[in-house]
């Protein structure tokens, strides 16, 4: 079997492994699950309600997916995700709250300002990778806490009075659209699923047009070999962490302006970021990869809702799923082994 | 109020803060000092809380007091069972070790949460009776001023953390076994050569910090939560990673390590009735571990550096 099949056939044996385990763990406990998997599908896609609320929730995991995908593509692990996320969010708002500006201005700024604090909080381990060859993944999880605990501060001291939220964004900065929700039976669709899309094709235009992508590209490959062509393999590490951050970033502009349209304070982390790891895996680091993979995993997210509700399940059935699925394509070894053997008695 | 009164408050709440950093510490020690990074740790705390919640609720009538320390036992034990998964993928089908740390954290998360739901029918258990409680060491606590700053009001899990990380150091510097860890992380291949089974000492070490794990989430739950919910454990996993290279991939650094950063958290919290600390934001408290860990990393304060072979599968034959 050609290993370009192998790379279409394990994340999708992986999902279906994923799903058998979880439709096994439900048989042990006595619940229904036909019942389970209905609600489930009826919670992402029944209504068209739950249908804008699922491409809501698959907004921010495309842009979280890019961002954990694009640093795989130059050999880096971006853990911090969620901490980028955070500090995006919070300049996106704080951008948001601060002045009022005609709307052609205001928005692309806030949007900006997102893309901007998230590039900045993965500059710094990118940064670090370089100069000290610190490994990434330590720092971006510190950095992680970090984000999570300064911007509680910033919220608590700068952008209310000792509140637990800040004011809401003025509507010249919200990516809310009365259009959207109409159109969705008043779910909290918004314009992001626009400004995701564009970073997809971003995304692929930088990793396959440009000299620069297939540097960051080579660099993922083979650093010697690329220092031996000529390339900067330092600077472009940062790069590659800087882009990976600022899609980070958007993705909490995405929460910030659009889903929530304030930011709040958190006692615990989003788990957008650390579902952006799921979503890039399973989707291959590859752009088209990655919006499908964020598609299943936003509507399972959304879905999950309706099981206590329908079934009787309770959601976190599907985190358990989602968990397995990362397992089964990380240990792809074995789905590999496993294809190769079937392939061979198929030959003989 | 006097320095004495004071480090009495401090000194046993940084002990209480430290312990289950302490325990999961020494469990990344012992998992990266074999060459398999663990960022699991977490996942193995949550799943070592909710084992000793439950463990404590359900068997709190027939232990009586012994209850906090037999459902500690059985959080090491499902803490050891959780992190075969862990070992299964990251050595013997080489997965990726971040990504299957990954994968054990979100899985231990979901389910928990899922069999609380599926157990009690609600989001999270019931406060239990039996939790570990404030003691004054017996004899060591009637010691003029040294007794009442470090002996009273504490917890004898923290004291147990302090000697477990001796053996740990024991163990791993002064043992056979130690010495076949160590080199299985810095240099497999030549392990191997000399007859080590590298898979075998790599299992061992996994399933280690898994029971060590699990032993921190217990200790949290059962002396600062009291009962287990989606928040019970939250962060705790990654301060003692963080622990665990501040400390340097020493038994003994990960201690200090986990004993500072137990320090900031309960500094964070105390702070606000502690004179002259009142006016400083706890934000700063709070990142410190964060900070530091990255600092010591970056080599400003004395370069840290991870065991060679950390994060490599061991394929056999390969160069």
């Amino acid at each position: 079997m050609s290993s370009r099949m192998k790379n279409i056939i394990v994340p999708i044996l992986a999902v279906l492994l994923g799903i058998i385990v979880g439709t096994i763990i439900m048989l042990i406990t006595g619940y229904d699950a036909g019942a389970a998997f209905i609600a489930l599908w009826d919670g992402a896609f029944g209504d068209i309600y739950y249908t804008g609320e699922t491409i809501r929730q698959v907004t921010p995991y495309i842009l979280a997916g890019l961002a954990v995908g694009f640093a795989f593509k130059t050999g880096l692990f971006n853990i911090g995700v969620e901490g980028q996320l955070i500090v995006g969010w919070l300049a996106a708002v704080w951008v948001g709250v601060a002045f009022e500006l005609p709307k052609v201005i205001h928005l692309p700024l806030a949007v900006l300002a997102a893309a901007a604090a998230g590039a900045l909080w993965a500059f710094i381990p990118g940064l670090l990778k370089a100069k000290f060859r610190v490994h990434e993944v330590i720092v971006t999880i510190m950095m992680n806490y970090i984000a999570l605990h300064v911007a509680n501060y910033i919220i608590r001291t700068v952008l209310s009075e000792k509140s637990d939220r800040t004011a809401d964004v003025f509507p010249s900065a919200s990516l809310r659209s009365p259009f959207l929700e109409g159109l969705t039976d008043y779910s909290r669709l918004h314009w992001g699923i626009i400004v995701a899309l564009i970073c997809v094709f971003i995304m692929w235009f930088i990793l396959e047009k440009t000299s620069r992508g297939y540097e960051l590209k080579a660099v993922g490959f083979n650093q010697h070999a690329s220092e031996y062509a000529g390339m900067s393999v330092k600077s472009n590490i940062i790069l590659s962490m800087v882009i990976s951050g600022a899609f980070a970033g958007l993705a909490g502009a995405m929460e910030g302006l659009g889903t929530f349209g304030y930011a709040s304070i958190r006692g615990g982390f989003t788990g957008v970021g650390f579902d952006g790891i799921a979503v890039a895996l399973l989707g291959g680091n590859t752009p088209i990869g990655i919006i499908l993979a964020a598609i299943l995993f936003g509507s399972l997210k959304v879905g999950a809702l309706n099981m206590p509700l329908e079934a009787g399940v309770p959601n976190e059935l599907v985190d358990i799923i989602i968990a397995l699925i990362v397992f089964f394509v990380a240990a792809s070894y074995m789905i590999r082994i496993f294809i190769d053997r079937i392939g061979k008695k198929g030959a003989k | 109020m006097s320095l004495m009164d004071i480090l009495s408050i401090v000194i046993p709440s940084t002990m209480l803060w430290a312990a289950p950093l302490i325990f999961t510490a020494l469990g990344g020690t012992f998992s990266e000092r074999s060459g398999v990074v663990n960022i699991g740790l977490e996942g193995l705390m949550v799943i070592g809380a909710f084992t000793a919640i439950v463990f404590n609720l359900t068997f709190a009538d027939v232990f009586g007091d012994m209850t906090p320390w037999v459902s500690l036992v059985a959080a090491m034990v499902v803490g050891g069972l959780f992190s075969v998964i862990h070992a299964v993928a990251s050595i013997t089908f080489r997965a990726d070790q971040t990504v299957s740390g990954v994968a054990i954290n979100l899985l231990a998360v979901g389910v928990s949460l899922f069999l609380v739901k599926f157990m009690y029918d609600k989001g999270q258990t019931d406060i239990i009776q039996k939790g570990f409680s404030k003691v004054d060491i017996p004899i060591l606590s009637d010691i003029p001023i040294l007794g009442k700053i470090f002996f009273s009001n504490t917890y004898y899990t923290s004291y147990v953390a302090i000697i477990i990380a001796f053996i740990a150091w024991y163990v791993i510097f002064k043992t056979p076994f130690g010495l076949r860890l160590r080199s299985v992380g810095e240099h497999p291949m030549a392990a191997d050569t000399m007859g080590i089974n590298v898979t075998k000492i790599r299992y061992i070490a996994v399933i280690l910090s898994g029971a060590l794990g699990g032993i921190g989430g217990g200790i949290y739950a059962q002396s600062i939560t009291s009962d287990f919910s989606h928040a019970t454990i939250s962060g705790q996993g990654f301060m003692a990673l963080a622990a665990m290279i501040f400390g340097k991939w020493h038994p003994l650094g990960a201690m200090g390590a986990a004993l500072f950063f137990g320090f900031a958290q309960s500094l964070s919290i105390i702070g606000s009735s502690l004179p002259f600390l009142e006016n400083i934001p706890n934000v700063y408290l709070l990142i410190a571990p964060y900070v530091l860990t990255i600092l010591a990393l970056t080599g400003f304060i004395g370069r840290a550096d991870a065991p060679k072979a950390s994060g490599v599968p061991y394929i056999k034959g390969n160069r």
